[in-house]
């Protein structure tokens, strides 16, 4: 069971992986390196976590309660932000694209630069 | 390469980096068993040190503050190239939208859909108030509020039409008040060093009652200058995207 938070983000980046690999449009493209940014979440949360812990806020709770770590959580808040930073800005970049070369289809962009 | 080659060749490599991934992972300590010690340090420590009940917000805009300040400049600088990439290309006009299949009826925004977005823009202002400004004490900050309060934007949006979102968010309004966010967050920096201490340092009364809203010192007016950094942003970014569908090429439209 330890490892199984580990499979997952394995799997989760093959995924994301895999879609940006066979991709046939550029928006599909995106997301799918959306789903590879978000198996960084997890690994990011699953590293920080600690059985039985409480979350690292303290207005409810006496302050040595055990807390999980709050670094790690600070970081994925960090990471979610940028995504949504780069998703717009390479959404503009699709955009641009379908109006030089009239397709979103990577491999027609390929073709048409060539 | 034709797809059935490109598949092998991804599962291949795939295979192996997965393989070297889940060896390297499984090396960490198990789930469950985070050894610290920075997390269990800052847990003990940063409630008395700032008075502030939220950790991750104390990390985000005090103990990590300079790596925030820069995060914060990733999202203007992005939403800044939004708007270089999407400029007026040569040979392109605005236009408003024209049907180009004329025999089909287009029904009108429905009365439900404005409806719920007119009643839930209300709620939505509050919530992004209330995220901005209880970073100190509760699970939230500024990334979050801006995103909410970006949100009431595009609901007003889906109540009316793109005119009314310009009208309500002029363009260079929402470019003030972004660059007033993101300037607020360095200035309180630089107020620091102007009083002899070092950048970021929390020079602000931090309040007795620990989780206060007006405690925390500058974690609380932080975490504020972001809100309204990442709103303006995000509602430019929005913006920017609708706005391309009133363009048209010249000779396509």
């Amino acid at each position: 069971m330890q490892i199984f938070p580990f499979v997952v983000v394995v799997w989760i980046l093959a995924m994301g992986l895999y879609g940006i690999v066979t991709s046939r449009h550029l928006v599909h493209l995106i997301v799918c390196l959306i789903v590879v940014q978000s198996s960084t979440y997890v690994l990011l949360l699953a590293v920080g976590y600690k059985t039985g812990a409480v979350a690292p806020y303290f207005s409810d709770v006496p302050n040595h309660t055990p807390a999980v770590d709050p670094v790690v959580q600070a970081l994925a808040l960090t990471d979610v932000v940028v995504e949504a930073a780069v998703t717009a800005l390479l959404l503009a970049f699709a955009i641009q694209a379908h109006k030089r070369f009239g397709t979103l289809d990577p491999h027609e962009l390929v073709q048409l630069k060539g | 390469m034709t797809p059935g080659q490109r598949r092998w060749v991804f599962g291949a490599g795939m295979a192996g980096l997965a393989a070297f991934l889940l060896w390297g992972l499984t090396g960490l300590p198990g789930f469950g068993n985070y050894p610290g010690p920075y997390g269990d340090i800052i847990n003990r420590v940063a409630v008395a040190q700032t008075n502030a009940t939220g950790v991750v917000s104390a990390i985000n805009f005090s103990y990590r503050g300079f790596d925030t300040l820069g995060e914060e400049f990733i999202l203007f600088v992005a939403a800044s190239g939004m708007a270089i990439v999407l400029r007026h290309l040569r040979g392109e006009r605005e236009y408003a939208p024209t049907d180009e299949a004329v025999d089909r009826h287009v029904p009108p925004t429905s009365e439900a859909i404005r409806m719920v977005a007119l009643i839930l823009t209300g709620p939505t202002v509050v919530m992004g108030w209330y995220l901005a400004s209880h970073a100190q004490t509760s699970p939230s900050g500024g990334f979050q509020g801006g995103v909410v309060l970006a949100t009431a934007f595009v609901l007003v949006y889906l109540a009316g039409r793109f005119l009314v979102f310009e009208r309500i968010s002029p363009v260079d309004v929402t470019d003030a008040v972004e660059a007033l966010g993101a300037g607020g967050f360095a200035a309180v920096g630089i107020a620091a060093v102007a009083m002899g201490l070092p950048y970021l340092t929390n020079f602000l009364p931090r309040g007795t009652i620990p989780g206060a809203v007006s405690s925390s010192g500058t974690i609380a007016l932080i975490s504020f200058f972001v809100g309204v950094e990442v709103g303006a942003a995000f509602i430019l970014i929005v913006g920017e995207l609708l706005d391309q569908t009133l363009l048209l090429r010249e000779g396509s439209g």
